[in-house]
């Protein structure tokens, strides 16, 4: 008898929704086009018109002189650099905070439950590292990486270095977070059965919790580092280094021929990594 | 008996050898990777872990410190944050009208394969006349997909002038092609027995395709397209650092000129906004899915 009653509570609690998203999605659509300043004509127009002609135009062909191909090599030398250490500092970074951000590791768990049975002052203090060590990698991850670039920038120069950084500390945040979570999701059974063994923390550690979670590491790791190396080709846009630096001197200098050699190098160098990145993957 | 693995100590001696020297390759290469990476991006860890350095980091941070509350700055974030909010849902907006008008014309088996086309000669002119709508339609798509939003701003920014224009038209274009990939995808892989009873039954292509196979991938569309919507406000924030509007413009602003309390006002703002956004999208994913 309480079923369909309930069913139906919830029919009419759901009818209003579709009549309140629409309505909100309108008023959302109107406000957005003012409030971004939409206003397709200005493609149209003969000035908007003109100019995508002189980047149409502008584009063909491509420079293919062995004279800036061979200015080229060293930016795109130099993204694969930039995104290789970059996700290397991530891994220090994310790899000790994303361990103290692991709820069954630091505060829960089989772990911890004999230790921290009645001791309530202990306890706390160790679910204040979990918590501060959450709060850093989400402060890590939540500002861009290109907003880190930017002040990278201003902290140690224009250049590479501060793309290495940059990447390092916002792909740390993401890294650590994933990380901790691989740690949570492990299988309890082999640890209960080192810890019946008498294994010690760190045996358990090693013998059981590390064997289970690599495969998992490695392979977001390496999915990381290909997100850095389409990164890393455009963080030189604030002065980052990279491949991206040239493509804002390119656009700069009206040199759109040098922006579609560019844009194919990059093109290139994703499609290399995403292929050896899947090769390493299948090794795994 | 049949000697199906070597097994004598000798032969496992060779192999783990074998499997050794493979592992060392491999772990020199990766070596020797680093170490050419580290000098060439120019890296100096020993100076970052310096004292120097800790210290005009610690200078940097407390410079930061208070955020600048005034009314004024509050009012330019919040101005800046619906900017971003607008480009984002504009972005996503124009991305799924590009994607749902060529997905139709870029998934194989609605266009050229599979179970509509089978009674039709495999080989032949129309079959050939079918795939270029195809490629027609997937190779744009890579090419959207392929170029970085980022560089798409600072395109936009040289064809329409600075501002949010520019952002909008940044993000749908290559989400454009992000999603029209996507969907391709999930028409790809539709499930093929609802259509054949509605072609058992009849049916003709275009009301299978509205009452077999739309059904099928509306959700997950829906999904995607909110999964796309949460990178683009991220996105949105900073593609002001090229001149797009939106928050990023304050922030550029704010670093050029050393105004790092107000820096501190806008980054908040940007946490908060990404925050609504995701609770925003998983809400609605409970709603509409």
């Amino acid at each position: 008898m309480n079923q369909p009653a309930q069913s139906l509570t919830r029919q009419s609690h759901r009818s209003l929704f579709p009549y309140l998203f629409t309505a909100l999605f309108l008023f959302a659509i109107i406000d957005s086009w003012q409030r971004a300043g939409i206003d397709p004509k200005v493609l149209f127009e003969t000035k908007g018109r003109e100019s995508l002609w002189k980047f149409l135009a502008g584009m063909f062909p491509p420079d293919l002189s062995w004279n800036f191909l061979s200015l080229m090599l060293r930016p795109t030398l130099e993204t694969i650099q930039i995104s290789l250490w970059g996700t290397v500092i991530a891994v220090m970074i994310g790899f000790p905070l994303g361990l103290l951000g692991t709820n069954n590791l630091i505060v829960r768990g089989i772990l911890n439950e004999a230790e921290l049975q009645g001791a309530p002052l202990r306890r706390s203090l160790r679910y204040a590292i979990y918590l501060s060590a959450r709060g850093i990698l989400s402060l890590f991850r939540c500002i861009p990486e290109f907003v880190w670039a930017f002040m990278f920038v201003r902290a140690v120069g224009l250049g590479p270095f501060p793309g290495v950084l940059a990447i390092g500390v916002a792909y740390g945040g993401m890294l650590g977070k994933v990380y901790s979570e691989i740690f949570e999701g492990v299988n309890y059974r082999p640890l209960e059965a080192l810890q019946s063994l008498g294994a010690n923390k760190l045996q358990i550690f090693f013998y059981g919790w590390f064997p289970q979670a690599l495969p998992n590491f490695a392979s977001y790791t390496l999915y990381r580092w290909e997100c850095a190396v389409r990164a890393s080709a455009i963080l030189g846009l604030v002065g980052a280094g990279g491949l991206g630096q040239q493509i804002e001197i390119s656009m700069r200098m009206f040199n759109f021929n040098e922006v579609l050699t560019i844009l194919i190098i990059l093109f290139l160098m994703v499609a290399a990594v995403d292929y050896l990145s899947a090769k390493v993957r299948a090794l795994l | 008996m049949v000697k199906t693995w070597d097994t004598t100590p000798a032969a496992k001696q060779r192999v783990a050898a074998k499997s050794i020297l493979k592992n060392l390759l491999i772990l020199s290469f990766v070596i020797g990777f680093l170490v050419w990476s580290y000098r060439g991006a120019g890296i100096q860890l020993s100076q970052l872990f310096s004292r120097d350095s800790f210290e005009q980091i610690l200078i940097y941070v407390k410079k930061l410190f208070p955020p600048d509350l005034s009314a004024v700055v509050l009012h330019e974030a919040l101005k800046g944050s619906m900017e971003t909010f607008a480009i984002s849902f504009m972005g996503t907006l124009m991305a799924v009208v590009i994607a749902l008008s060529t997905v139709l014309f870029a998934s194989r088996n609605l266009i050229y394969s599979g179970l509509l086309y089978e009674m039709e000669p495999k080989q032949g002119w129309k079959r050939t006349a079918r795939m270029l709508p195809y490629l027609a339609a997937k190779s744009p798509l890579n090419i959207l997909r392929t170029i970085p939003e980022m560089v798409w701003a600072l395109i936009f920014v040289f064809l329409v002038g600075l501002g949010s224009f520019a952002g909008v038209l940044a993000l749908g274009v290559h989400t454009g092609g992000v999603l029209g990939k996507l969907f391709g995808e999930v028409l790809e892989d539709v499930d093929n027995q609802p259509i054949e009873s509605l072609q058992a039954t009849g049916a003709n292509r275009l009301q299978i395709l509205f009452y077999g196979i739309v059904p099928q991938v509306l959700p997950q569309f829906i999904s995607y397209i909110l999964y796309r919507w949460e990178v683009n406000i991220r996105v949105a924030a900073v593609l002001g650092l090229v001149g797009a509007g939106g928050l990023g413009q304050r922030i550029h602003i704010a670093i050029s000129l050393f105004l790092e309390n107000q820096l501190l006002t806008f980054l908040i703002f940007i946490y908060i906004l990404v925050t609504v956004a995701d609770y925003l999208s998983s809400y609605l994913r409970r709603k509409l899915i």
